[in-house]
C-alpha cells in the first residue's frame, strides 16, 4: 500500500470525485482540486468565507462549497474555472446544502428548517418546499436519482413527500404513523421507503413508492428504540440497530424479522474469529535517551501493532454509559453492509473499541475486531468484501475474510481520520 | 386363690412328715373356722403318733413343746396344749391379718396398676395425637416457607421490573428534557432572529448569481410542468414498482420450482427406499399396497405437466404424500433401531436382521480395510510424486533413461557378442568345409583317375608274374579310410599273401593324421 504525503485539510473536508479522477480538499477558505493519480494540483478556488461543507456533483463537473455562517453557497466548475455561481440565502440563513442527483440543482435548508429552497443552475429558477422536518435524516434521494423523499411536520403530525427530481413535481404526500419521525431511507432498488421513529419509540414503517404502507415493525415497547437503520445493497435485508445492543434483520418478502444479532460481552462462539489488536512499544533503554534520539524519535511513540487471534471465551471491554444523560452511549449506532450483501459490520456504542462482522449467509458472527482505542469510523470497499477502519491513531486497519492487517500510515502527528476511504483499484 | 394356697402349703408341709390321709379343706377360701370338719387325722389308735407329730409341728413353729416324751403317760399337759392352741390361734389371727393386709395391699397395687395403665394409654394416645399435630404443623410450616420463598421471588421480580420501568422512565424523561431544552434553545434563537429581523431595516434578499446558465445533465430541454408530465411521472412510478414486483415474482417462481423438484426427488427416494425394504419386512403387508399405490401415483404425477403442480390441490397433495412417506420412513427406521437393540439385549436367533455386534465388527473390518487401502494409495502417490518431482539432471536422466532394462541389456549384449562369435566361427567352419569339400572333390576326382589308371594298369598287367616291380603308383592321399578295405578285396581275389602294403601304396592315413594336414582344428564349438 502506498501512501501519499500528508495534505493539510481542515474540517475533515476531503472528497474524491464520483468518477474517481479528482480529489478535492478544503483548507480554510480555499478549495484545492488535485488529480488522484499524480496528486498534482489542477485547480485552486477561493471562497468568500471559511468553507463549512463541500460536495461534488454527481457528474464530477461541479463542486459546491457552503459557508453556513454567511449563508452563502458557491459553486465551481472544473471544466470552466472562470465560471462562478453564488447563491445567497440572505437573512433567512443556511443550515445545510446539498446537490440534487442530476447535479444541476442545489437544495438549501434554511435556518430553523423554515423551508428547503431548490435552486436550479440551469434556469436560475427557485422552488420552495415548506415545513421540512429537522431530524436525523429528513431528506433522502433514491439511488437512481429519480425520486426524493422529504420528511415534513405540520400540525404536530409527520408527513412524507415524494418528489420527482426531474421537475420537482410532488408525486405523493402521505401521513406516517410515527410519533416523531427520525429518519427515512430509500431501498437501493428505489421501491420501498423505510421510515423510523425517534428513539423514544421503536417503530419502523415501510412504505411503497406510491405511498402505501407495506408493513410496520416494532420489536419492543417503552425502552429506547431504533438507533440506526441501513439497507443491504441488494435490497433484500433491512438492518435495524437499537439501543438494546441488538441488530434485527428484516427480509424484503414478508418484512418480518429473520435474524437477531446480539452484542454480548463474553464471546463463546467458536466459529467466530476474534482479532485483538496488540501494541508493541519498542523498548527504550535508558542509555538511548539522548536528545538526538528524542528529536528523531516519533518512532519512539509510534507503536507497532499487530493482530492476535484470541481463543474463546473472550471478554469484550464494556463501558457503562451515564444513565442520566440523554442519547446514551449504548446501542448499535453504526451499521454497514458490504457491497455484495454478504457481510454486515456493526459497532455497539458501549463497546466502542470493537467492530463486529456478521456473515449474512449463515446469519451468525464471523469476526470480532478489538482495537486498543475507540473505533471512529469504518467503511467497506465498494468492490470487494474488505473493511477498513480507523481509531484515531496513525494506523489503518483492514479486515477481509482472509485475515486482518494493520497498516501504519506515515504521518507525523496523530491526526484524526475521517471516513475518507478511497479504494483504488 | 392365695389363701387356699397358703393353707395348702401349711397342710402339705404337715403331709411331708407323716403321710396321713388328710382331707383338705382346700375348697374353702375363707378362714378355717368357718368350715369346721371332722378331721380324721387323729384316731384313738394313733394318739401317740399324732401327739409326737403335733409336738414336732409346734416346735417347728417355734412354740414350746406340747408334749414331752417322758414317762409313758399319755396325758398331755393341758396348759401347754391350751397355750399352744392359743398361740396357734394367735398365729392364725396374725396370719389372717397379714393376709388381709396383703390382700388390701394387693388390691391397692392392682388398682394402682390399672390406673397407671389407663393413664399410660391415655398418655400414649396424647403423644400420638401431639406427634401427628407436630408433623402437620411442620408440613404447614414447610409449605408456608415455600410460599414465602416464591413470594420473595415474585417480590424480587417485581422489584426488578419496577426498577427497569423506573430506568426506562428516567431515560425517557431525560430524553424528553433534552428535547425540550433543544427546542427551547431553538425557540430562543428564532425569537432573537425575529427581533433582529424586525429591527433590521436592510433585508438581505435571497439571490443567485450565475455567470451563465449551464445545460441540463442529460442534455435535454426542460419541460413545462403540465398534467401530461404529471401523468407521465405517475406512470413511470407505477412502471418501476411493477417491474420490481415482476422481478421478485419471477425469482420466487424459480425458487418454488426448484424446491418442488427437490421435494419430488425426496419423495421418489423415500418411496424407493421403502419399497426395497419390502422383502425384509414380515408384518407389513399393507405397506405393499400403499407403496404400490404410491408408485402408481408417482407415475401418474410425473406424467402430468408441471403446470398442474401450481394448483393448490396438487401442492397439498404433494406435501401430504411427502409427509406420509416421511412418517413411514421414520417408523421403519425406528423399527430397525428397535430390532437392532433387541438383538444386542436378547441375543435372539432372528437370522433376518443382522445383530448389531456382527454389524459393528463388519464395520470395523471395513474401516480397517479402507484405512489400509488409503495408506497404500498414499504411499503410492508419494512415490509417484517423488518420481515426478525429482530434479531434472541431464546426465542422470540419460543414465536413468533406461535404467530398468540395464541388466537385461547387458545380458543381451553379452549374448549377442557370443552369438556373433559363434556366427563367425560357423562362417569360418563353413568356409573351411566348403574348401575341404572342393578339395575332396578334386582329390576324389584325382583318385578316381588314379584308380582308373591303376585298374587299367592292373588289367593290362594281369600276369602270373608276381613280384614284378610295379611302377610306383602315385600316392594319392585319400581322406577316406573306408575305401582302403574294399580296395584290398577287389584288388587281390587270388592273392592271399599281402603284398598290398608294398603294392598298394594307398595307405589311407588315419583321420587324426589327416586333420592337421587339412588344417582342420578340432575345436570346442561351444565356448560358452
Amino acid at each position: 500500500m502506498n501512501f501519499s504525503e500528508v495534505f493539510k485539510q481542515s474540517n475533515q473536508l476531503c472528497k474524491v470525485s464520483p468518477d474517481g479522477k479528482y480529489l478535492a480538499t478544503c483548507v480554510q477558505y480555499r478549495l484545492v482540486v488535485r488529480d488522484v493519480s499524480t496528486l498534482q494540483i489542477l485547480q485552486l478556488y477561493t471562497c468568500l468565507d471559511q468553507i463549512s461543507h463541500m460536495d461534488w456533483s454527481s457528474d464530477s463537473l461541479f463542486i459546491l462549497c457552503a459557508m453556513y455562517k454567511r449563508g452563502l453557497v458557491q459553486v465551481w466548475s472544473l471544466e470552466q474555472p472562470d465560471w462562478h455561481c453564488k447563491i445567497d440565502e440572505g437573512s433567512i440563513g443556511l443550515v445545510s446544502s446539498r446537490w440534487s442527483p442530476d447535479g444541476r440543482h442545489i437544495l438549501n435548508t434554511t435556518e430553523f428548517h423554515l423551508r428547503v429552497t431548490v435552486w436550479s443552475l440551469c434556469t436560475k429558477a427557485v422552488s420552495y418546499i415548506k415545513y421540512p422536518k429537522a431530524c436525523q435524516k429528513g431528506i433522502d434521494f433514491s439511488r437512481d436519482g429519480c425520486y426524493m423523499a422529504l420528511a415534513e411536520r405540520r400540525d404536530c403530525k409527520d408527513y412524507v413527500s415524494v418528489f420527482v427530481c426531474d421537475d420537482w413535481h410532488l408525486l405523493r404526500h402521505f401521513e406516517t404513523e410515527t410519533q416523531d419521525l427520525a429518519g427515512l431511507e430509500w431501498s437501493p432498488n428505489g421501491c420501498v421507503l423505510a421510515v423510523w421513529d425517534s428513539c423514544l419509540e421503536y417503530k419502523v414503517l415501510l412504505y411503497s413508492l406510491d405511498g402505501r404502507l407495506l408493513s410496520t415493525y416494532s420489536a419492543y415497547e417503552w425502552s429506547l428504540g431504533v438507533k440506526s437503520v441501513t439497507w443491504s445493497p441488494s435490497s433484500q435485508f433491512l438492518a435495524i440497530g437499537s439501543y438494546d445492543e441488538k441488530v434485527r434483520i428484516l427480509n424484503h418478502i414478508t418484512w418480518k424479522k429473520i435474524a437477531q444479532f446480539e452484542h454480548i460481552a463474553t464471546i463463546n462462539n467458536t466459529k467466530a474469529v476474534v482479532y485483538k489488536e496488540v501494541e508493541k512499544r519498542p523498548a527504550v533503554g535508558s542509555d538511548d535517551l539522548s536528545l538526538h534520539n528524542i528529536t528523531i524519535g516519533t518512532t519512539l511513540f509510534n507503536t507497532q501493532s499487530k493482530y492476535e487471534i484470541c481463543p474463546p471465551p473472550v471478554q469484550v471491554p464494556v463501558v457503562k454509559p451515564d444513565p442520566d444523560r440523554a442519547n446514551p452511549k449504548i446501542g448499535v449506532s453504526t451499521l454497514a453492509f458490504s457491497s455484495d450483501s454478504r457481510y454486515l459490520a456493526t459497532k455497539n456504542d458501549n463497546m466502542a473499541s470493537v467492530v463486529w462482522v456478521w456473515d449474512m449467509q449463515k446469519m451468525s458472527l464471523l469476526a470480532v475486531l478489538e482495537q486498543t482505542s475507540a473505533v471512529r469510523c469504518f467503511q467497506w470497499d465498494p468492490r470487494r468484501p474488505r473493511l477498513a477502519l480507523c481509531t484515531g491513531n496513525t494506523k489503518l486497519y483492514l479486515w477481509s475474510p482472509a485475515g486482518c492487517v494493520s497498516v501504519q500510515v506515515p504521518t507525523e502527528d496523530q491526526q484524526t481520520w475521517n471516513s475518507c476511504f478511497m479504494t483504488l483499484a | 386363690m392365695p389363701e387356699s394356697s397358703l393353707v395348702k402349703d401349711i397342710c402339705s408341709s404337715s403331709i411331708e412328715c407323716r403321710p396321713s390321709p388328710l382331707r383338705q379343706s382346700s375348697q374353702s377360701s375363707l378362714p378355717l373356722h368357718r368350715n369346721y370338719m371332722l378331721s380324721t387325722f387323729c384316731t384313738e389308735k394313733n394318739v401317740q403318733e399324732c401327739l409326737s407329730h403335733i409336738s414336732q409341728e409346734v416346735s417347728s413353729l417355734g412354740l414350746p413343746p406340747v408334749w414331752m416324751e417322758s414317762g409313758g403317760s399319755s396325758e398331755m399337759n393341758v396348759v401347754a396344749v391350751l397355750n399352744c392352741i392359743y398361740d396357734l390361734i394367735q398365729l392364725h389371727r396374725r396370719g389372717l391379718r397379714t393376709l388381709e393386709n396383703m390382700e388390701v395391699e394387693q388390691l391397692k397395687s392392682s388398682s394402682n396398676l390399672d390406673y397407671l395403665q389407663l393413664t399410660s394409654t391415655q398418655l400414649k394416645e396424647q403423644l400420638e395425637l401431639s406427634k401427628r399435630e407436630n408433623t402437620g404443623l411442620l408440613e404447614r410450616e414447610r409449605q408456608l416457607q415455600l410460599k414465602v420463598k416464591s413470594l420473595q421471588n415474585c417480590l424480587k421480580n417485581e422489584k426488578e421490573e419496577v426498577q427497569k420501568l423506573q430506568n426506562i422512565i428516567a431515560s425517557r424523561a431525560s430524553q424528553y428534557n433534552h428535547e425540550m431544552k433543544r427546542k427551547e434553545r431553538e425557540f430562543n434563537k428564532l425569537r432573537e432572529r425575529l427581533n433582529q429581523l424586525l429591527v433590521d431595516k436592510k433585508e438581505k434578499k435571497q439571490a443567485i448569481d450565475v455567470l451563465n446558465n449551464i445545460g441540463r445533465a442529460d442534455g435535454k430541454r426542460s419541460l413545462w410542468k403540465t398534467e401530461k408530465t404529471e401523468a407521465k411521472h405517475e406512470g413511470e412510478m407505477y412502471k418501476t414498482l411493477l417491474s420490481d414486483y415482476d422481478i421478485r415474482q419471477r425469482e420466487l417462481l424459480l425458487e418454488n420450482a426448484e424446491l418442488k423438484k427437490v421435494l419430488q426427488q425426496m419423495k421418489k427416494d423415500m418411496v424407493s427406499i421403502l419399497s426395497s425394504k419390502k422383502p425384509t419386512l414380515k408384518d407389513d403387508q399393507h405397506q405393499d399396497d400403499d407403496i404400490q399405490a404410491d408408485l402408481e401415483e408417482e407415475v401418474f404425477d410425473s406424467s402430468k405437466e408441471s403446470v398442474e403442480l401450481y394448483c393448490v390441490h396438487a401442492r397439498e397433495k404433494l406435501t401430504n404424500s411427502i409427509r406420509l412417506q416421511w412418517r413411514r420412513l421414520k417408523s421403519h427406521v425406528e423399527r430397525l433401531d428397535n430390532q437392532g437393540s433387541l438383538h444386542v439385549i436378547g441375543r435372539s436367533k432372528n437370522t433376518d436382521a443382522v445383530s448389531r455386534e456382527t454389524h459393528e465388527e463388519e464395520m470395523d473390518r471395513l474401516k480397517l480395510e479402507i484405512q489400509q487401502c488409503k495408506d497404500f494409495i498414499q504411499t503410492q502417490h508419494q512415490l509417484l510424486q517423488q518420481q515426478l518431482s525429482s530434479p531434472y539432471d541431464e546426465e542422470k536422466a540419460s543414465l536413468l533413461s533406461d535404467c530398468y532394462m540395464l541388466q537385461e541389456k547387458e545380458r543381451f549384449r553379452d549374448e549377442w557378442k557370443t552369438l556373433e562369435e559363434q556366427r563367425k566361427i560357423f562362417e569360418r567352419e563353413r568356409r573351411n568345409f566348403t574348401e575341404a569339400a572342393i578339395r575332396l572333390s578334386h582329390e576324389r576326382k584325382a583318385f578316381e583317375d588314379d584308380r582308373a589308371t591303376w585298374l587299367k594298369h592292373q588289367f593290362l598287367n594281369l600276369s602270373p608274374f608276381a613280384d614284378s616291380n610295379k611302377p610306383q603308383m602315385s600316392k594319392s592321399k585319400s581322406a577316406f579310410l573306408i575305401s582302403s578295405a574294399p580296395e584290398k578285396l577287389i584288388k587281390r581275389p587270388s592273392d592271399t599273401t599281402s603284398p598290398t602294403p608294398r603294392c598298394v601304396p594307398l595307405t589311407s592315413p588315419s583321420t587324426a593324421e589327416l586333420y592337421p594336414t587339412l588344417c582342420l582344428v578340432p575345436e570346442n564349438r561351444y565356448s560358452v
